[in-house]
C-alpha cells in the first residue's frame, strides 16, 4: 500500500497540460544538479557552464537556434504522428535518408552551379525522408507492420547505408581514407543569415514548418481528421474519416520534415557528408514533441531547451572536464519527470487516511 | 564437419543474448505490460556487467550485477507505469533513451579495456565428443541457462497456478482484480524479472559475445526480441526458435565474410534489421491470427481506484 492514492479527475486538467513541462524541467535541473554534485562538481557552477553559459554570448544564441532547427522540424512532424496515433519513432533514420539524397544532389553542384542550387538540395532532401517513411506507411497499411519497430529498424538501417555511401562511392579521393564526402560546392550550401555566425536560413524555414503544422492542426479539415483519426478511432470511422489517408499523411508530413532537417545540417554547419550527421537529433525530437505538448509553440520552446542540453554538454566537457554523454542523461530524465508530471493531468494525488473510515 | 560445428556454435552464441531478453519480454507482455526500454535496460546491464567482472575478475558476479541493473530499471519502469498510470510506450521509449544516456555515461572509462582471461567454457567430458562438442557443449554455462530458462518460463506460464494468475492479469486485470488477485504486484514481478533477463542479455553482449564496452553496442537487439516475441506469439518455445532464426543471421554474416565474398561490412551489417522488418511484415499480415495470439490487456493501463 502506498501512502497515496490516484483518483480520476472530472475533467482533464488544462492547467497541469502546460505546468507539466515547466515542471519536469524544473525537476532535471535539480537532479542534474545533484548529479554534478555526485561527480565531486560544485552544483552551482555546474549548473552555470550548462545553462547559464551557453546563453550569455551571440554566438551562444546563435549555437543555440542552429542546434534547435533540426529539433523543430523532426519534432512538429513527429506531433503530426502522435496527434495521428501513429508512432513513428524513426526521425533519426527519416533525417539521415534526407541528408543522404539531399547530398547526393549537393554533391552534383559545381564552382559553376547557379546560387539557388541549396533549393534543389532542400527538396531532394525532403522527397528523400519522406520516402524513407513511406516504408513505414506502406509496410504499416499493407502488412499490418507494428510502426514502431519498422520506423526503428530503419534508422539502424539509414546509418549503415551513410556509412557504406561516405566509405566507398562517395569518398573524398582526397581525403587521407577518411569516411566522408568532399566538400560541397558553394552554391549547394545554405545562405547565412547573421554575420559572424554559423546561423542560416535552415532557422526560418523552421519558423515557417512549426506555424504551418499549426495551421494544418488547428485550421484545417485534414488536420481535424488526423486528430479524430488519433483519439477515436471508431468515431472517425463513423464519420468517413480514412484511416489509411491519416497514416500516410501523418508518417510523409513528419519524414519529409525530418529529411529538411537532414539536408539543413549537411548542407548547412557540417557542409558533406560523414558517418556521424546527427547526436541523435530525431531521437530527442521525440522528447521535444511530447515535452511541447504536440503543439508548434511547445515544439519550439522545447527544442531551445533541449538544444541548450547539447550546447551544455559540450560545455561541460571543455570547461568542466565532465563527459559530454551527460546530454543524454539529462534528456532521459526530462522526459521521466514530464510523464511523472503528466500523471496529474488526468489524476489527483490523494494522501491515504491512515485510520480505516 | 568442423565448419557445421563452428557454424552451429556461431548461431547458438548470437542468439543466446536475443533469447534471453525475448523470454523477459514473453513475461512482461503475458502480464499485460508492454515495456519498450528492452534496449536501455540491455546497454545499462552491459556496462554495468563489464564494469563489475572487469573490477572483481569474476565473470559470474558480472551477470549478477547484469541481472540486478536491468532489474533496477524496469523497477524504474514500473514506478511510473504501474505506480503513475503513464503511457506504457512513452515511458518504455523514456527508458530505452535514458538507458543509452546513462550506459555512454557510465561507460567513459571503459572504451579501451579488455577484460581477464576465463577458464575454457563448455560441460567438460562432453565437449571433447567430435562433432557435437565443439557444436554444442563447448559454450558458456550462460548459453545452457538460457535454454533451462526458456523451458522454466514455459513450464511456468501453461502447467502453474502461479502462470495462470499472470496470464489472467495480461488477459483481463479487471476480473484477475476482482478474484482478488494483486494485479499491479504481478505485473511489477513480471517487469522485475523481464528487465533482470534483459540484464542478462546485456551482460553476456558485453562481457561473453563481443566481449568489450563500445557505446550502443547493443545495436538494436533489445528492439528485434521485442519484435520477435510478436513473431513467437508470446510462446517461449517460439521465442527459441526466432532467437536462435537471428543468430543464423549473425552466422550468415560472419560465413559470407569468411569466405571472401565481395561484399560491404555495412551490407552485412543491416541484415538483421531488414531480416527484423521483413519477418514482422510477414508475421502481421493476418491481423486476426496476432489478436488471438496477443494478450488481451496489453498496453492498457489498470487502476484498482478507476
Amino acid at each position: 500500500m502506498t501512502p497515496w492514492m490516484l483518483v480520476p479527475r472530472d475533467h482533464s486538467s488544462r492547467a497541469w497540460v502546460w505546468l507539466s513541462p515547466v515542471v519536469a524541467i524544473v525537476l532535471t535541473l535539480l537532479a542534474g544538479s545533484a548529479l554534478f554534485a555526485a561527480m565531486g562538481t560544485n552544483p552551482l557552477q555546474g549548473l552555470n557552464v550548462f545553462v547559464v553559459a551557453p546563453l550569455s554570448s551571440v554566438r551562444g544564441w546563435s549555437e543555440l537556434l542552429l542546434k534547435a532547427t533540426p529539433l523543430v522540424l523532426c519534432g512538429v512532424g513527429l506531433a503530426v504522428c502522435f496527434r495521428a496515433n501513429v508512432w513513428n519513432i524513426g526521425a533519426e533514420g527519416q533525417l539521415i535518408a534526407g541528408a543522404i539524397v539531399g547530398g547526393g544532389i549537393a554533391l552534383l553542384a559545381t564552382a559553376d552551379s547557379p546560387r539557388a542550387w541549396y533549393v534543389l538540395v532542400l527538396l531532394a532532401s525532403a522527397v528523400g525522408g519522406a520516402l524513407w517513411a513511406s516504408i513505414t506507411a506502406w509496410l504499416r497499411d499493407r502488412f499490418n507492420a507494428n510502426e514502431i519497430l519498422v520506423s526503428l529498424m530503419l534508422v539502424y538501417v539509414a546509418q549503415q547505408l551513410i556509412s557504406w555511401l561516405v566509405q566507398d562511392p562517395w569518398r573524398d579521393p582526397n581525403g587521407y581514407g577518411f569516411p566522408q564526402s568532399e566538400l560541397f560546392a558553394a552554391a549547394a550550401r545554405i545562405p547565412l543569415i547573421l554575420e559572424g555566425t554559423r546561423v542560416n536560413a535552415g532557422s526560418v524555414l523552421a519558423l515557417v514548418a512549426a506555424g504551418a503544422i499549426w495551421l494544418l492542426l488547428a485550421r484545417t479539415v485534414l488536420g481535424f481528421q488526423l486528430k479524430v483519426v488519433g483519439l477515436a478511432p471508431i468515431a472517425a470511422r463513423y464519420a468517413g474519416f480514412s484511416q489509411r489517408r491519416s497514416l500516410w499523411t501523418a508518417l510523409l508530413i513528419s519524414g519529409a520534415l525530418a529529411g529538411l532537417a537532414g539536408g539543413l545540417e549537411v548542407a548547412g554547419p557540417i557542409g558533406q557528408l560523414t558517418s556521424t550527421i546527427s547526436p541523435g537529433y530525431g531521437f530527442a525530437a521525440i522528447i521535444v514533441a511530447l515535452v511541447g505538448r504536440l503543439h508548434s509553440v511547445g515544439i519550439v520552446l522545447a527544442s531551445l531547451v533541449m538544444a541548450l542540453f547539447y550546447i551544455g554538454g559540450d560545455l561541460a566537457q571543455s570547461r568542466l572536464g565532465l563527459p559530454s554523454a551527460l546530454t543524454g542523461v539529462y534528456q532521459g530524465l526530462l522526459l521521466f519527470f514530464l510523464l511523472a508530471c503528466d500523471t496529474l493531468i488526468k489524476y489527483r494525488l490523494r494522501l491515504r487516511r491512515t485510520a480505516p473510515i | 564437419m568442423d565448419a557445421l560445428a563452428s557454424l552451429i556454435a556461431i548461431t547458438m552464441n548470437a542468439g543466446t543474448p536475443l533469447l534471453l531478453a525475448a523470454i523477459g519480454v514473453v513475461v512482461n507482455e503475458r502480464s499485460g505490460v508492454v515495456n519498450l526500454g528492452t534496449e536501455g535496460m540491455m546497454l545499462v546491464a552491459a556496462v554495468v556487467g563489464f564494469t563489475v567482472t572487469l573490477a572483481s575478475g569474476q565473470y559470474w558476479l558480472g551477470f549478477v550485477a547484469g541481472a540486478f541493473a536491468g532489474m533496477l530499471m524496469a523497477l524504474l519502469f514500473a514506478a511510473l507505469a504501474i505506480g503513475l498510470l503513464t503511457n506504457q510506450f512513452a515511458t518504455g521509449l523514456a527508458l530505452s533513451l535514458f538507458g543509452a544516456g546513462l550506459s555512454a555515461f557510465i561507460g567513459l572509462a571503459l572504451q579501451a579495456e579488455t577484460l581477464p582471461m576465463r577458464a575454457a567454457d563448455g560441460v567438460p567430458g562432453l565437449r571433447d565428443i567430435p562433432f557435437l562438442g565443439p557444436a554444442l557443449f563447448a559454450h558458456h554455462w550462460v548459453v545452457y541457462l538460457s535454454l533451462a530458462m526458456t523451458a522454466g518460463v514455459a513450464w511456468f506460464l501453461f502447467r502453474t497456478r502461479g502462470g495462470l494468475v499472470l496470464r489472467a492479469v495480461g488477459e483481463s486485470p479487471e476480473c484477475a482484480h476482482a478474484l482478488g488477485h494483486p494485479v499491479r504486484r504481478v505485473r511489477c514481478a513480471a517487469l522485475a524479472f523481464g528487465g533482470a533477463c534483459a540484464g542478462l542479455a546485456g551482460a553476456y553482449l558485453s562481457t561473453i559475445y563481443t566481449p568489450l564496452w563500445s557505446e550502443g553496442m547493443v545495436a538494436g537487439r533489445g528492439w528485434i526480441a521485442l519484435a520477435l516475441v510478436t513473431f513467437a506469439t508470446w510462446r517461449p518455445g517460439r521465442a527459441l526458435f526466432g532467437a536462435y532464426l537471428f543468430g543464423g543471421v549473425a552466422m550468415l554474416q560472419l560465413y559470407l565474410q569468411g569466405e571472401g565474398v565481395e561484399i560491404a561490412t555495412q551490407w552485412l551489417a543491416m541484415t538483421p534489421y531488414v531480416a527484423t522488418i521483413v519477418v514482422l511484415a510477414l508475421i502481421s499480415r493476418n491481423p486476426r491470427w496476432i489478436r488471438l495470439n496477443m494478450p488481451a490487456s496489453l498496453g492498457k493501463p489498470f487502476s484498482p481506484n478507476a
